[in-house]
């Protein structure tokens, strides 16, 4: 329940059938009775009607006012959850009471939907549980699961996938080596994941993020006391020594050009969170990430096949590039009052909401005329103009943003939509590549 | 938790079987009444609530000070035909040993007023701390009856043996 002001507490408690009054009697214990009543709200006062006199608190003992509401649904359970207490002394006027409101509370889930309410109670759980020597459990499987946010790796999946296919065109693709850098990108990805929650951990962006989504947010492991911070830290070192590990194997077997470009992800992947540089914080995030899930991802796995360098796989990635930032973007929607009260200053912190929803328009057209214009120029192949039946998809996010912008959870199918947007195009982009290869 | 002859009265149980909400009200550490709305389940000799650590304060005070009361008194979430009302005064006991999973022996009860908390079930791994819950369980000692949901009038009172 959180506090209410007394004149607005008594107003909404106007709206409700009927009360229920309660006090502690005589022997110690509370009583709660069903009552009728009437609220002045500019007065501060209620005036309860007819009580059992044997069920009447003293003259001037304090009480409390509950009033409480859902609506049933069959097969279902319930919905419209809301209640305000009001608390102050009772007056006893003929049979029955005038009580003069002092304090208030309440919840209505139309204001506070019940996952941020949930949500604002992590603090106070944690707290609750350490007390009682316990923790919060889940199967090692899904804490990994959310740890790592491992279905976000289609990211990497995407342009890893086009490195393979342009070196494929180029008559040198290799399984081995592809599937060596397919794991390298894998890892990396995985580690930033845990780096940025650990950071925001760190810089309390998460904890002041009241609004998380399965999108948004981040895993709220280290919030959920899922994971302590060490495991944490140690899962994040091993799966960026994994990804040394075989990058320096590859660029041993492969060339060592790949070491520059290895150096590269590596360094944006921990910029992107971690102090001096931080830059998601600088508004810097959105152009790392097209950088990173993109040319970079795509011209080492191409350099992993191949062996040499090549413009292709840069020009292949663009789109995809594209895309992923708007992924970020827009996952960065809901989290805007929680990174700009960690001096989080992301593009969504820094933009109006109508100039959040003009940038995604622009750069999802540029990602749309980059197709085209790629294989309008004989730089792609024809077949990836197959990537252009998501359009839809875009514009149903363009779409969601305006309709949902401030409403974390109505946003998440337009998130979804969004991820899935970045999925289905990269995949049909692959695909092109690959009828171009085989035909 | 089945017994044969159960300790609260027979149309006290018809209330608590179908009703969705009651309130509970417990006393804080300044002796002042606090009410809060939950799911109450009943075998009939006990009533049970369940409290997720997220929202811990009832569970606090209740420690401090066993005595609580809980009423049904909402009409249109207590469907019963006609309508009654009730007011259940008893001792009430925070059990949480297992707060992970202790609780779910209370799912079939919760699960016939709330069907969609199957649901949430699965997705626990999304709300893992709202899955982390006590159980109140309240051992009635006096019952207050209004037949006609008029509780301004007086009530039956049911003294409950076997209590003391």
């Amino acid at each position: 329940m959180a506090k209410l002001e007394v004149a607005d507490a008594i107003s909404r408690a106007e709206s409700y059938p009927h009360g229920v009054l309660a006090y502690v009697g005589p022997d110690g214990y509370p009583v709660n009775i069903a009552v009728d009543f009437t609220a002045s709200p500019s007065a501060a006062v209620v005036d309860v009607g007819a009580l059992d006199p044997d069920l009447r608190p003293t003259d001037g003992q304090d009480v409390e006012l509950t009033f409480s509401h859902i609506r049933p649904q069959p097969g279902v359970g319930y919905d419209e959850r809301r209640y305000v207490n009001l608390w102050g002394p009772a007056a006893r006027t003929g049979t029955g009471l005038r009580v003069a409101v002092r304090r208030a509370s309440g919840w209505d889930e139309a204001d506070t939907p019940f996952f941020e309410y949930a949500e604002r109670g992590v603090p106070a759980g944690r707290d609750y549980l350490d007390e009682l020597g316990a923790r919060p459990r889940l199967s090692r499987l899904w804490t990994i699961f959310l740890a790592t946010r491992l279905p976000f790796l289609t990211a990497t999946l995407i342009p890893v996938g086009l490195g393979g296919v342009v070196a494929a065109r180029d008559n040198a693709f290799h399984t081995l080596w592809f599937v060596l850098a397919l794991v390298a990108a894998m890892a990396v990805h995985l580690g930033l994941n845990m780096a940025n929650d650990i950071f925001d951990d760190t810089n309390g962006a998460d904890a002041a993020n009241v609004t998380p989504t399965p999108f948004s947010g981040g895993s709220r492991v280290l919030q959920y006391g899922l994971v302590t911070r060490r495991a944490m830290i140690s899962g994040c070192v091993a799966l960026y020594a994994l990804s040394i590990g075989l990058g320096l194997f590859l660029a041993a077997e492969r060339g060592w050009g790949l070491l520059g470009i290895g150096a590269v992800g590596l360094v944006l992947s921990l910029a992107y969170s971690a102090p001096p540089l931080r830059l998601v914080h600088r508004g810097l995030g959105e152009p790392v990430t097209a950088l990173g899930f993109g040319p970079v991802m795509a011209v080492g796995t191409y350099f992993a096949c191949t062996g040499r360098w090549s413009w292709q796989p840069v020009l292949a990635s663009l789109p995809v590039a594209l895309l992923i930032a708007l992924v970020l973007y827009v996952n960065q929607i809901p989290d805007r009052a929680g990174d700009a009260a960690a001096g989080k200053r992301t593009l969504i912190v820094r933009f109006s909401p109508t100039q959040v929803q003009a940038g995604y328009a622009i750069t999802v057209a540029a990602a749309y005329l980059c197709i085209v214009a790629e294989v309008v120029a004989g730089v792609t192949p024809v077949w990836t103009l197959l990537a252009l039946v998501t359009l839809p998809l875009a514009w149903r996010v363009r779409n969601g943003l305006r309709a949902n912008y401030g409403d974390p959870y109505a946003l998440m199918p337009t998130m979804q939509s969004n991820i899935l947007l970045h999925l289905a195009t990269g995949l049909l982009l692959v695909i092109g590549y690959v009828i171009a290869v085989v035909s | 938790m089945s017994n044969p002859t159960p300790l609260l009265p027979p149309p006290v149980i018809e209330l608590l079987d179908v009703a969705l909400v009651g309130e509970l009200t417990v006393i804080d550490e300044s002796g002042r009444p606090v009410t809060y709305p939950l799911i109450p389940l009943s075998d009939g000799n006990v009533i049970y609530l369940t409290s997720s650590v997220l929202f811990s304060r009832k569970l606090r005070h209740i420690k401090a000070n066993p005595k609580v009361c809980l009423s049904l008194t909402d009409p249109v979430a207590i469907p019963v035909e006609p309508f009654h009302r009730a007011t259940i005064q008893g001792d009430a006991r925070v059990v949480e040993e297992d707060v992970h999973e202790g609780w779910e022996r209370l799912l079939p009860m919760w699960r016939a007023k709330e069907p969609a908390i199957d649901f949430f079930l699965k997705k626990r791994f999304g709300i893992p701390l709202f899955f982390e819950r006590s159980v109140i369980e309240i051992t009635p000692h006096r019952v207050l009856w209004w037949e006609d949901g008029r509780a301004s009038e007086p009530a039956r009172v049911y003294e409950l043996a076997g209590v003391s």
